[in-house]
């Protein structure tokens, strides 16, 4: 039972137990992620260097993906900021309904995709309850790309609220009470002690809600209308390509978007080690 | 700077936390709030520092009222127990925070920041981690920065609360001896929390005791140990036997035993004996306390005794030093002889 860790004599580690639980890990992270990641890049090779690239630079591919990018970065951005606010409200201040209201912000997480592109959709269509009025002024949000918007602001909300909730909870208010009596008024202390501490949960959430809207697919196809380079999202495209028997051209897009998300999750690690190295967990 | 604080009272839902508190502090004192743990002496430091309000009662700086003024306008420094420094900041940061945050009109410019920075960083000898994080320091490092910050900004008072409480008992003893120098160094008018008498009469110039909410007495280190104005003062600073007696007629009696000590006008009834253990003697028969040794041991020239006192209902087992010259033997009956004591009615 004893796990070898190094050395001629077998030290054994003080944490017993190594050895499986290793296993255990790489096994099961291969077979889970690892290897269909693989498959996607094996299948991507079956093309040359100038058809992936044709596919990923083709009118259609490129105004999908940046639809899908960009769409999902604004949205996050949005989520960011709303995010933080009901952070703050859900936990410095003591009102009736606040329990359901933070369970309201898991919704997102637990309602299946599709039942919320839908209820979006006919929440904002024409003759909808926000619909009617919105057309009335003139803006118009089921079947266009601020449909897709709205529907990536949904899904992204919990990511945020639930990455930024604990961190603000442990935020002492003794600190706030320091910097008011040195002297700092509301806005100092909001803007010089509460917010610097709590931007890296911030922009971890905020990647988070990033990641996860680039890839939607239920929620989205049902408000965004789907018109090739107008509303058409990159994850819809991919199932247009697999649909019409095109693999590789769908595993090229997915390629894409795969690095992208790898670069996403990296840069959340970065955001998070450089967060610990600061502020270490005592 | 003095404060005058009258009649002070907070109330937290059904908890009284203040029951009509009145004191004064004169300018440059060093005063220390002693009390066991909801005594009321850490709501009372917060609201000279304007981080609670009394529910009644008033704050009077210099003769001015304090209340209407927010915790920002009074020029307080406060140290917290556990620091409360700004994590995401560098010690340098930290303490200058205070004077980055100063209206534009007074504040002062990039580099005489960073001198009263340097300056305040050499008052706590620690200038040399002006560019670590808080998070890189030890506890007691931590909270001298902490007293530089609060520094920073020349305030008028310096409150601390428990600035020691969550230190390690050797840093504590260094520090207490460093804040004695340094306060007799700047001279500001300081308050500080502590439930460690042994604090508080070695670092204050003067001591005032607290219990549920009111204030039991305010005097010297001196005082408050030699002359204990209740029975609570007595029990809480230094160690106390405490045996019931009953005052009539002059005298004071243990059951039907008469003591030969004086009731020292002490009211008749019955009533409480306190002593320090190290009041007492050993003493020829006739009027002491009478108790029965049950165990001796012995250091160089005092033999210990652990003697079990007969008062009341029970036993209260006291240990005393008494010199070898006068041998006692296990089982023995003696008497002790209190030579100093208070008497409180119970």
């Amino acid at each position: 039972m004893g796990t070898r860790v190094s050395g001629e004599r077998g030290r054994r580690n003080t944490l017993p137990g190594f050895g499986l639980t290793m296993g255990l890990t790489l096994t099961w992270l291969s077979i889970i992620v690892l290897i269909p990641l693989a498959g996607l890049f094996i299948k991507t090779f079956e093309l040359s260097w100038d058809q992936f690239f044709g596919i990923v630079t083709s009118r259609r591919t490129l105004n999908a993906l940046k639809i899908s990018f960009g769409l999902a970065f604004a949205a996050a951005a949005v989520n960011l900021v709303m995010g933080v606010v009901i952070v703050w409200a859900l936990v410095r201040y003591r009102f009736p309904g606040r329990r359901i209201f933070d369970a309201v912000v898991d919704i997102p997480f637990a309602l299946p995709t599709a039942v919320a592109g839908i209820a979006l959709t006919s929440l904002f269509a024409q003759k909808g309850w926000l619909g009617a009025p919105l057309a009335e002024l003139g803006i118009k949000v089921a079947f266009t790309p601020l449909g897709i918007f709205v529907a990536m602001i949904f899904i992204g909300i919990p990511f945020v609220v639930r990455t930024v909730q604990p961190v603000l909870i442990d935020l002492d208010t003794e600190i706030e009470e320091a910097a008011a009596s040195l002297g700092a008024n509301r806005w100092h202390v909001i803007s010089r002690v509460i917010l610097p501490s709590l931007i890296p949960a911030i922009l971890t959430g905020f990647a988070l809600a990033f990641a996860r809207a680039i890839g939607e697919y239920g929620s989205v196809i049902f408000i965004a209308g789907n018109l090739p380079n107008v509303s058409e999202i990159a994850p819809l495209l991919i199932v247009i390509r697999l649909s019409e028997f095109r693999y590789a051209d769908a595993t090229a897009i997915a390629v894409v978007m795969l690095v992208a998300a790898f670069l996403i999750i990296f840069a959340v690690n970065r955001i998070q080690s450089w967060a610990q190295n600061r502020i270490p967990v005592h | 700077m003095t404060i005058e604080l009258k009649n002070l009272v907070k109330k937290f839902g059904a908890f009284t936390a203040l029951d009509g508190v009145d004191l004064k502090i004169a300018d440059g004192e060093l005063l220390a709030l002693l009390g066991p743990s909801g005594s009321g002496k850490t709501t009372l430091l917060r609201i000279i520092a304007g981080l609670d309000w009394p529910d009644a009662g008033e704050v009077r700086f210099d003769g001015e009222n304090a209340l209407t003024r927010g915790a920002g306008e009074r020029h307080v420094g406060f140290v917290f127990q556990h620091y409360a420094l700004f994590r995401h900041m560098t010690v340098f940061e930290n303490v200058a925070f205070g004077l980055r945050v100063q209206p534009r009109a007074i504040r002062k410019d990039e580099a005489g920041i960073r001198a009263r920075v340097k300056e305040l960083l050499d008052l706590v000898q620690l200038d040399w981690l002006a560019n670590r994080y808080p998070s890189q320091l030890s506890g007691g490092q931590r909270q001298r920065i902490a007293l530089a910050r609060a520094l920073a900004i020349q305030p008028r008072i310096l409150l601390l609360d428990e600035p020691f409480g969550a230190l390690d008992a050797k840093v504590r003893k260094e520090l207490r001896r460093w804040l004695r120098s340094l306060h007799e160094e700047i001279n500001v008018t300081s308050v500080f929390v502590t439930h460690d008498q042994e604090e508080a009469l070695e670092v204050a110039n003067r001591v005032v005791v607290m219990d549920k909410g009111r204030i039991e007495q305010i005097g010297t280190p001196a005082e408050v140990y030699d002359r204990p104005a209740t029975a609570f003062v007595h029990s809480f600073i230094g160690e106390s036997v405490v045996l019931p007696v009953n005052v009539s007629g002059g005298q004071v009696w243990v059951g039907d035993q008469a003591l030969n000590i004086k009731p020292n006008g002490a009211a008749p009834g019955p009533s409480q004996l306190f002593v320090r253990r190290h009041d007492m003697q050993v003493a020829p028969p006739g009027g002491g306390l009478r108790g029965s040794v049950r165990y001796l041991r012995t250091f160089g020239a005092v033999q210990r005794a652990d003697i079990a006192l007969t008062a009341g209902d029970g036993e209260t087992l006291i240990e005393i030093d008494t010199p070898r010259d006068r041998p006692l033997q296990i089982g023995e009956v003696v008497e002790l002889q209190p030579t100093r004591f208070r008497i409180f009615s119970a």
